[in-house]
């Protein structure tokens, strides 16, 4: 049986950056990183714009070259899945039989795309955005694709929408809610994302449900909704969120639900195991302590410092300020903080401009913006956020004025 | 194909041949520096990519964006040689330059 000092699962953002940050801070004990999937670590956000629209290859979007993982004497162990732990034996299973032994176990597996549950989930032409092989699979398809219909008004989902339609394609977007990113943004956000889709001309459909996709011969020929109409596609993106990849871990025995609970150094409730990423629910602080999962890059890779450090005898607690970016079109989208649990929204500039922020406030603190287009106050809001800075509304929609000269 | 003299965060040189056309933070990830995070993959969105690149050579470069240089103002240790490295393109522009590896914020 192989065995390795560190063992990390799962070959994504959070498990690459963990093998960097151990090897960077010294770590000298053996580590291996064994992923489900073919390739070395990868970034995924370029799946759904620069990867998607051809305009970068995939050597381009490979987080280290080959050659960096063998210097830094980390194993990749690729192309195999772990179906068990055992976390008293110190041991998970893996899909092809084999067993490997590990002092520390680093649990690091994103999550899978969640499936339509409806009829034709699962026809030829009905694809989800999360892999690279997911992605080569829909470029393939690109060619003999003039209509495309996306479920989700995600992220994701707004992201190829603007690519495919760039690309020539006609796209129908369908969301089930009243409004885009209802999830993860304020109604002013979603309505301007909502006025640009359509602008570029995406057939934009909110509170739309999906009864079934529907086929001919085995492959999607369009998406039947719940009042009887048939929107024709010839390929179905399906961008409806992700289901964390904890199933093992959990019959192992370790807490958690929607994801695995983990405390702030990273530590599941099993001995010796850490999860990080977008498998991991935490309490974070820019959530008012609430438990959850963020899927960013920005959490992949601070969670991964956190858990390098702590096997590394440094113990830090997690508290990173979350950001994330989104583009589409010629909109660059920052955000800062988490806005889920504001009570008020102060617009700063104006939505028509295509450069404006929306700063997110609970109790009058500042917990959040969203900033198109809007660099400068992207990095001057981001103090805000981490000082909770009490501010007038009016003050913060002032643009003659900086947000750090109103801050000051 | 320039030459350039990359140092890292404890001031060690190492010389690389940089491929022309790419940007300067995809060269530094292919040749193995592991300090630079450049998380957003080069989309000018995350200030992880800093470097700071030597003076007869950034005279040499095409002028910053406004949206590179309000984004450079949420690193710790600007000056007047900093650059985010994914908005570099790598050109003879280069040829020899010292390029140092910012800290880390
Ligand atoms: C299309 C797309 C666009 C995105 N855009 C952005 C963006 O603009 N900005 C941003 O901040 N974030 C973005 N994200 C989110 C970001 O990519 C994720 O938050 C990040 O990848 C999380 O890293 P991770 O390591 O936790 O998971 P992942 O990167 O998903 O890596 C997990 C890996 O583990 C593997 N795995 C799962 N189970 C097992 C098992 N049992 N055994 C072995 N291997 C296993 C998976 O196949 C996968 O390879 C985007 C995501 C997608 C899909
Ligand atoms: S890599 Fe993110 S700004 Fe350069």
């Amino acid at each position: 049986m192989d065995r390795t000092d560190v063992l990390i699962i799962g070959a994504g953002h959070a498990g690459a950056q963990a093998a960097i940050a151990l090897r960077q801070g010294g770590y000298t004990g053996t580590v291996a990183i064994l992923g489900d999937e073919p390739e070395l670590p990868y970034e995924r956000p370029p799946l759904s714009k620069d990867y998607l629209s051809g305009d970068k290859t995939f050597d381009r979007i490979l987080i280290r070259p080959a050659s960096f993982w063998e210097e830094r004497k980390i194993a990749m162990r690729l192309n195999r899945r772990v179906v068990a732990v055992d976390a008293e034996a110190h041991e998970v299973s893996l899909s092809d039989g084999s067993q490997h032994g590990y002092g520390s176990l680093i649990w690091a597996t994103g999550g899978s795309p969640r499936m339509l549950s409806c009829a034709g989930y699962d026809l030829k032409g009905v694809h989800s955005v999360r892999t690279r092989a997911d992605v080569d699979r829909i470029m393939r398809e690109l060619e003999t694709t003039q209509r495309v219909a996306i479920i989700g008004g995600g992220y994701i989902g707004l992201e190829a929408a603007a690519v495919l339609t760039k690309l020539g394609k006609k796209v129908v977007l369908l969301e089930a809610l009243d409004r885009v990113l209802a999830r993860v943004a304020g109604p002013d956000l979603s309505s301007f994302y909502e006025a640009e889709h359509r602008a570029h001309g995406v057939d934009l459909r909110t509170q739309v449900k999906v009864a079934c996709i529907v086929g001919q011969d085995g492959k999607a020929s369009g998406v039947r909704l719940h009042d009887g109409e048939i929107v024709p596609a010839d390929m179905v993106i399906v961008g409806i969120g992700i289901i964390p990849a904890v199933e093992p871990l959990l019959a192992a025995g370790a807490a958690g639900n929607n994801g695995v609970q983990i405390d702030a150094q990273c530590r599941t409730t099993l001995p010796d195991v850490y999860a990080i990423g977008d498998c991991a629910a935490h309490a974070n602080r820019y959530a008012e302590g609430a438990t959850l999962r963020l899927e960013s890059v920005q959490n992949a890779n601070d969670q991964a410092i956190i858990a390098a450090k702590c096997l590394l005898g440094l113990a830090v607690a997690y508290d990173a300020v979350p950001w994330f970016w989104s583009n589409q079109y010629d909109l660059k989208l920052q955000t800062v903080g988490l806005s889920i649990g504001h009570d008020q929204t102060v617009l700063r500039g104006e939505l028509a401009a295509r450069s404006f922020s929306v700063i997110y406030l609970l109790q009058g603190r500042v917990i959040a913006l969203d900033c198109v287009n809007a660099v400068r106050d992207y990095v001057q809001g981001r103090k805000l956020v981490v000082d909770g800075a009490k501010l007038d509304p009016g003050a913060l929609r002032d643009t003659s004025r900086q947000l750090k000269d109103i801050a000051a | 194909m320039p030459t350039l003299i990359i140092k890292n965060r404890s001031g060690i040189g190492k010389t690389i041949e940089a491929a022309s056309g790419r940007s300067l933070m995809e060269t530094l990830r292919e040749a193995g520096f592991d300090e630079l995070l450049a998380l957003c993959g080069g989309c000018c969105s995350c200030a992880t990519c800093h470097v700071h690149v030597e003076a007869g050579a950034l005279a040499r470069l095409p002028k910053m964006s406004d949206d590179e240089n309000d984004l450079l103002e949420a690193t710790s240790s600007r000056d007047e040689l900093s650059r985010l490295s994914c908005q570099i393109e790598v050109s003879d522009a280069l040829e020899g330059a010292v390029i140092t590896i910012a800290d880390e914020d």
